[in-house]
């Protein structure tokens, strides 16, 4: 028993170990000492506060997605849709910021991260829905909605609330009583106060799953649908809920973005954090806990790669994504062991 | 408006509803390959961009678009080898493992591109004698009379049709059915890969940075809503075509009321459509049953 | 008959399953040209013997001396695996047919022996062309030998289970097949299909085929087979020609003559004779194969009764357990009445039905009943966790949970006791006895247990008995559904006998006429109300 539970944490670690060596490998093969451009990673994630208050602000987004993700895998759902649904509740924030600019009430950045909420939780509705009641795959229909996501959210943005005194596209800028205060002000990034609320959601999604009666059948329903059935839970409904807070979780990123960092909705300020919430969660395994890590591991490894852009002379940026995509393959690789012991047989 | 010119509205809209399509068809067409035998492909967006940035960078080091086209897709093609293994034989997920791998390539390519022409973003233009002009509207019409008369009856296309619906008796029949998936997601990297370099080498000049925007996964709903079937699927890939050329002719045109149509609601209409064909709301949309599943002998 | 014409000897066969010794020194001569039933309760052992000539599984190696050996037309044979077998023509029939849905049946069968054009067969399978017309002409060819009427452009999926059968019965013609094993073929056919199948046998046996059926239908195998054997727990009894034996004779060799338990059951305590469950007339169609799987079926349980169905697996009970916990099933189509305490629950959703005080022991404990990666006190949960008890203000208190279970691990020595370990640590008998546990905590006033002692050892069988008689005690109806005779003997106050969705008999506890109750199992004619 001790052995598995040593094997649970071991296992990452060493998915993780052997994604940043490739790395490594990859770029020496272009060209760059493979140690000096670890130590510019940890360096560049870690060296400095402000170093780390832009680590934390690329991690607050990815916690919130990963969060998103592991809620609808406790279900057995797969959720690719986070990416439409962070933009669905971002710019329900940005509107409630630019509609109601005239209410005058200290509660305004509470109702705004709501309407975050309440923004991603639709979009994770109509994948939820279409699937526990039409049967249809969640995969798929996610990944279109996605899509759609963009197409209206880049409409709404241009037509609808552009920013008239720029070429820019984006909104103009939601009034100021619904922003929420920063904590640490640098050129490039501000960590805000939605880093806390995203480690408070992840208690609260912990506690949820855990310990209230609600979570307890949706993780049932996730683990056994016929014994959850014959339980007499309506696997219908959990499959329903998990997807609406999948996609409430996931819009929060609304406040790190527009209630805290820009003020806006910009088209295309996010680098994927949705299908990066999948890696985050596969590599925290599923639980909250493992979620914060691995946002942290995925966050540090973006900042230290932009370090790396401009530290090196054939590195750039993308190398974060390389290395994010070996982490995956190496988790996902675990296949592997047993693969080879079959064919010993 | 006068006859003539809507003759040549009309044309205009024909060709370019043809032109756009194209890189559609080639990936929808590697969709085909791969699902129909039972692998989920997500990928397709990563290998189409693998084989636009590779057949460009090819064609401008040999001057030749052939030699460009070959290399692309073959590169391609060793991508999708790489994420066939993983997903047949190590049984990763198909869904995380195709993510994974679109990742890499948005990756990789950027970095290799520094490397060989000192920027990310693009490749250097090509010459007109290096590009096609017409050569992948040819492919892709044999590609399509080759699939719809020939491969659909042959034996391989027998036994992949199995793959994805009832791998098991595939297996009793005596045949392997992870060579066969295999085999099959080799192809889509082909397709896909000729699909990128339609991209780069007939519709443009040269690879720029995110050039598929998105077409990896509109093939992905052609397919669904071409219904898993050849024809169905290339009439899909045309009408997405269509819209896409729709939308940049009506660009700036009023069609009622005082606005112009927003360019991106058009845009989302596959989407759209694709949904509720998925869901049962238009026709019945049945994937092939093993879809997604990775096969155990036991 | 001359040794010449034998086709398939199993002699001294023995093969072992991880200490369970599943065929034991199996001996038996198969004549060519015959149809020869293979016969046996659940667990006889036919399966395995079956699954060894078809190369499923390899008999034990064994001392040389008695090292078993199968023959077919009187040479030894040693396979590897089933493509051994097909190419030595012999070839089987499962249960579940390995034919793909959306295909049509020309596909189904030439799969991965296509007729291709002459020219291309050498090129690569990309390639080669099939020859659908010439492959269409060779099967309609080999059909009419066989007397087969098949649909050949129509999709599996469209296609009456009979005319399925015959296809995968096909598949092995066309492949030479000299030796076809057929398992429980009668299991999915209705009695016309079931007649058309026996037609076609007839058929392939005028041809030349020798016919192996599984099967444990006794009506059937006089009516259609030119030997017997019968297999018990493990050996093989006997042999027979089928023309010197009788339904009756056959039932008494398959079941053996089952002396009545003398169990300590204490009798029936007195409580009014209120029903618990009430069945009226209900018939229940599975939609697609538009089979009854249950043909007017009427029966009760009353309070503090034990009521057992006694069956052979596969004639209705496990539909019956599903529909009275989910009768909203989508795949069922139900006609007729079932009430609880008086209440249609037709309409009713599962956790409705639970709230009129019903339990449930599914008969596959893993697909059904557990979580298996998920600590004890989880799984002990489903079900109860809407319970207050358990709860603190609406979430749950893993306090009161934990002591919960402690006592339940303690009443009902569960091992390992831990809250957290998991499900799948613990052993079949202790995650059945976890089962019991959980659904016996409500104090149901309807325990519905199938198959309850499935796969569990020796020492949790007799706790779960006990547990289940003082279930009754506390005044519950038990609706005991299982294939074990024995279980059923032991604890039913009453035993009603199903057979193909019909129930064919009735008993109270102790009837002398108990003694016939194989014969009932194995098909005998209407329902007679043995009183």
């Amino acid at each position: 028993m001790f052995i598995k539970k040593i094997l649970i944490i071991i296992q990452p670690v060493l998915a993780i170990c052997m994604g940043l060596f490739i790395g490594l490998m990859i770029a020496y093969g272009l060209g760059e000492n493979p140690w000096s451009v670890l130590k510019i990673l940890v360096n560049g994630a870690f060296g400095s506060t402000h170093d780390l208050a832009s680590t934390l602000f690329y991690t607050t987004p990815l916690i919130f997605t990963g969060l998103s993700v592991t809620i609808a895998f406790q279900c057995g759902l797969f959720n690719i849709g986070a990416e439409g649904q962070l933009l669905s509740g971002a710019f329900a924030a940005t509107t409630v910021g630019i509609l109601f600019a005239n209410l005058g009430s200290p509660l305004a950045p509470f109702i705004a991260i709501c309407a975050s909420f309440i923004g991603g939780a639709l979009w994770g509705f109509f994948a939820g829905y279409l699937k526990a009641k039409r049967g249809s795959h969640e995969v798929i229909n996610t990944i279109m909605l996605n899509f759609i996501a963009v197409g209206i959210t880049s409409w709404l943005t241009l037509y609808v609330f552009p920013n008239r005194g720029t070429q820019n596209p984006e909104t103009q800028e939601i009034a100021a009583q619904f922003r929420v205060p920063s904590l640490f002000l640098t050129e490039h990034a501000t960590v805000n106060f939605s880093f806390f609320l995203a480690l408070l959601v992840a208690v609260l999604t912990w506690f949820f799953l855990w310990k209230t009666v609600l979570g307890y059948k949706l993780r049932a329903t996730g683990q056994n649908i016929t014994a959850a059935r014959l339980s007499g839970i309506s696997v219908n409904q959990m499959q329903i809920l998990a997807m609406v807070l999948a996609g409430g979780v996931a819009g929060l990123v609304g406040v790190a973005e527009i209630l805290g960092q820009a003020g806006k909705f910009r088209i295309g300020f996010s680098p994927e954090y949705g299908f990066m919430g999948i890696a985050v969660s596969l590599l925290g395994r599923n639980k909250p806990l493992g979620v914060v890590l691995s946002a942290l591991l995925f966050g540090a490894l973006h900042k230290g790669t932009m370090n790396l852009d401009l530290e090196t002379e054939n590195i750039t940026r993308d190398l974060s994504l390389v290395f994010e995509a070996l982490i995956i393959l190496s988790v996902t690789a675990e296949g592997l062991w047993s693969y080879i012991l079959e064919r010993r047989k | 408006m006068t006859i003539e010119e809507i003759e040549t509205y009309c044309l205009q809209l024909f060709n370019s509803t043809l032109r756009i399509s194209i890189p559609l068809l080639f990936a929808a067409l590697g969709g085909f390959f791969s699902e129909r035998s039972g692998v989920i492909n997500i990928a397709l967006e990563g290998l189409m961009l693998v084989g636009a940035f590779a057949s460009a960078a090819i064609a401008y080091f040999t001057h030749s678009p052939w030699l460009g086209a070959l290399g692309g897709a073959l590169i391609a093609s060793f991508f999708a080898l790489f994420y066939g293994v993983f997903v047949i034989y190590f049984r990763a997920n198909q869904i995380v493992a195709g993510v994974a791998l679109n990742m890499l390539a948005f990756g990789l390519i950027p970095l290799i591109a520094k490397v060989l022409f000192d920027v990310t973003g693009s490749s250097p233009g090509l010459s007109i004698e290096d590009r096609f002009q017409i050569m992948p509207v040819v492919l892709i019409i044999l590609l399509i009379v080759f699939i719809h008369f020939w491969f659909q009856k042959s034996s391989f296309g027998l036994w992949a049709k199995f793959a994805g619906e009832h791998p098991m008796a595939l297996h009793s029949a005596g045949i392997s059915v992870f060579r066969v998936r295999l085999f099959s997601v080799w192809l889509s990297g082909i397709l896909a890969g000729l699909g990128g370099m339609s991209l780069s080498i007939f519709l443009s000049s040269a690879y720029s940075r995110n050039m598929t925007a998105g077409r990896g996964f509109m093939a992905l709903a052609a397919l669904v809503f071409g219904k898993w079937k050849p024809l169905p699927t290339v009439f899909a890939c045309l009408l997405f075509g269509f819209v896409d050329a729709l939308q940049i002719q009506l660009q700036g045109i009023v069609l009622w009321g005082a606005e112009p149509v927003p360019v991106q609601l058009i845009q989302i209409l596959p989407y759209v459509i694709t949904i509720l064909v998925l869901s049962g709301f238009v026709g019945n949309a049945r994937p092939p049953s093993a879809l997604g599943l990775p096969f155990t002998k036991s | 008959m001359d040794e010449q014409t034998l086709a398939v000897e199993f002699r001294n066969i023995t093969k072992t399953f991880d200490n369970v010794v599943a065929n034991s020194k199996v001996n038996f001569k198969v004549q060519k040209g015959t149809i020869h039933g293979i016969i046996g309760e659940n667990g006889a052992g036919k399966s395995t013997a079956m699954n060894i000539l078809f190369g499923m599984y390899s008999p034990d190696a064994g001392a040389s001396s008695d090292a078993g050996e199968i023959k077919i037309y009187n040479t030894p044979v040693k396979w590897n695996s089933p493509f051994d077998a097909i190419a030595h023509g012999v070839g089987m029939v499962h249960q579940h047919f390995m034919l793909a849905n959306t295909e049509n049946a020309v596909d189904n069968i030439i799969l991965g022996a296509e007729p291709v054009f002459y020219a291309l067969r050498k090129l690569p399978s990309f390639f080669r062309l099939i020859q659908t017309k010439k492959a269409v002409q060779k099967l309609k060819t080999l059909a009419k030998v066989f007397d087969f009427e098949i649909d050949w452009e129509t999709a599996i999926e469209d296609l009456p289970v009979g005319v399925q059968q015959r296809i995968e019965i096909l598949k092995l013609l066309y492949r030479n097949a000299e030796i076809l094993i057929l398992d429980e073929p009668t299991a999915v056919l209705n009695p016309v299909e079931t007649e058309a199948l026996f037609i076609n046998l007839k058929k392939l046996k005028e041809q030349g085929k020798t016919v192996l059926i599984i099967t444990h239908k006794l009506n059937e195998i006089i009516a259609c087979t030119d030997e017997v054997t019968v297999f018990r727990h493990g050996k093989v009894v006997c042999s027979l020609k089928t023309k010197d034996t009788s339904t009756e004779a056959l039932a008494e060799l398959m079941v053996g003559r089952k002396i009545l338990l003398q169990v300590s059951v204490p009798p029936q305590k007195e409580f009014s004779k209120t029903p618990v469950l009430e069945i009226n007339n209900l018939v229940l169609y599975s939609q697609k194969k538009a089979k009854k799987k249950l043909d007017h079926i009427g029966f009760s349980v009353l309070k503090g009764e034990i009521v057992g169905i006694a069956g052979v697996e596969g004639h209705g009970q496990s539909e019956l357990a599903q529909i009275l916990l989910s009768p909203n099933a989508k795949e069922f189509a139900i006609k007729g009445n079932i009430n609880i305490f008086g209440k249609n629950i037709l309409s009713l959703k599962t956790n409705q039905i639970r709230e009129l005080g019903v339990s449930f022991i599914p008969e596959n404990r893993q697909a059904q009943a557990l979580l298996l990666d998920s600590a004890l006190q989880e799984n002990f949960l489903l079900g109860n966790h809407d319970k207050g008890e358990l709860q603190f203000y609406n979430f749950l208190s893993f306090n009161k949970i934990k002591e919960k279970l402690l006592k339940i691990v303690r009443d009902y020595d569960i091992r390992p006791g831990n809250p957290n370990s998991l499900a799948r640590q613990l052993s079949g008998g202790n995650q059945q006895k976890l089962v019991i546990a959980r659904e016996c905590y409500s104090q149901p006033k309807l325990l519905i247990a199938s198959q309850p002692t499935r796969g569990v050892d020796i020492g949790a069988i007799q706790f779960i008995h006990k547990k289940i008689i003082q279930v009754r005690d506390d005044g519950a109806g038990v609706l005991l559904i299982s294939s074990e005779l024995e279980e059923i003997l032991a604890l039913s106050d009453r035993i009603l006998v199903i057979y193909a969705g019909k129930i064919v008999a009735e008993f109270n506890r102790g009837d002398p006429k108990l003694s016939r109750i194989g014969y009932y199992m194995c098909g005998a004619s209407e329902r007679e109300n043995v009183h």
